[in-house]
């Protein structure tokens, strides 16, 4: 089954994770910019990051039969810096023209103080103006519901088009909001800290599947890009179709990501002879 | 061994997973009832956990063996 893995930061990753996704089936990661693990200091260090991810990336994934997307942000952690924030926004408009760069993203709340939200609004007005698609993070844990009620309210006073607009790690106890807002739901699945494999099918069992996109974690702390193939094998072991599997893994991210015509994989239909 | 506080600090998140595994299960398993309009044939399994979690929420283990009286009340359901 060909699989598209929507939000993946590759590079805290290894050749190997991109060696055994191939082998599974992956044709595609996306990669949205990240924090580094510390506060970023000059926007310089801005810059390369995003050319590593919009220029060095696609060429260490295509050597396993790989494509490899970016999006490009200031992280909602490193939003305290406003000064830096700025800076490194003057410049994104550059990165938005390299020809695998799918959108602005990932921006969104973290603590959700004023910073972060002044750092939101910023990103998705230059994503609106540059006709791109937005990826937002919502907070972890006990910061989640409260994080995810405010980038909805933020949003809701913004001239925006939810069709273009991703939220991404909701839980089961924001995921109608995002949904009923009309914007695209992502789940994030970790071993430990965000929604696990069997919970994102129950998910998909329980809410309509147009809008949504499942992710697996892949970044330098505890995470596992296989999550999301376990997903995929608990979504058949509960008896859904492969065609089923398909739309959710394949197809949705597809329809998301195709909205940027950068983004040349088509959905697929399988035919049986 | 751990400080109490480390203890809690270590393992507070896994076990917080854990407990939203079994509340997904339960969920799933009321969702397949509805949908299917009628219980399992057997409900032992069920209850068997709805047990367990009672015994874990219920007063003082000065003995420290919650486990060991959770294998022995899993032990029997078949």
């Amino acid at each position: 089954m060909q699989i598209i893995q929507p939000h993946y930061h590759a590079i805290a990753r290894t050749a190997q994770d991109y060696e055994r996704m191939a082998m599974s089936g992956v044709v595609a990661v996306c990669e949205p910019a990240f924090w580094a693990g510390f506060d970023r200091r000059y926007p310089e260090t801005f810059i390369d990051y995003f050319a590593q991810i919009s220029e060095f990336e696609p060429t260490r994934a295509a050597e396993f039969g790989i494509r490899h997307y970016c999006w490009v942000a200031v992280n909602p952690k490193e939003a305290e810096n406003t000064e830096l924030t700025q800076e490194v926004l003057r410049h994104m408009p550059e990165f938005l023209k390299k020809p695998t760069c799918l959108g602005v993203g990932e921006t969104g709340l973290h603590k959700s103080t004023q910073n972060e939200i002044d750092s939101l609004q910023a990103h998705v007005e230059i994503a609106m103006k540059h006709d791109q698609l937005v990826l937002i993070h919502t907070p972890h844990l006990s910061d989640k519901a409260h994080g995810t009620k405010t980038v909805l309210e933020v949003l809701a006073g913004m001239d925006v088009n939810p069709d273009k607009i991703w939220i991404d790690h909701v839980e089961e106890q924001t995921i109608e909001s995002v949904l009923d807002a009309g914007y695209w739901a992502g789940m994030t699945l970790y071993p430990v800290t965000k929604c696990s494999p069997r919970r994102s099918v129950d998910i998909l069992e329980k809410y309509s599947t147009e809008r949504l996109l499942v992710n697996s974690s892949a970044d330098w702390g505890p995470s596992d890009p296989f999550t999301l193939q376990e997903s995929i094998v608990e979504f058949r072991r509960r008896g859904h179709s492969l065609q089923e599997a398909v739309e959710i893994y394949h197809n949705n991210p597809c329809r998301f990501l195709g909205q940027n015509p950068k983004w040349d994989i088509k959905p697929i239909t399988i035919r049986e002879e | 061994m751990l400080e109490p506080q480390k203890t809690l600090d270590t393992y507070y998140l896994e076990a917080r997973r854990d407990l939203l595994e079994v509340a997904a299960l339960l969920d799933r398993y009321d969702r397949s009832v509805e949908k299917q309009g009628q219980k399992a044939e057997d409900e032992s399994r069920l209850n068997s956990l709805l047990e367990a979690m009672s015994l874990l929420s219920g007063g003082d283990h000065p003995k420290a063996n919650r486990t060991e009286q959770l294998l022995n009340h899993f032990a029997k359901v078949s």
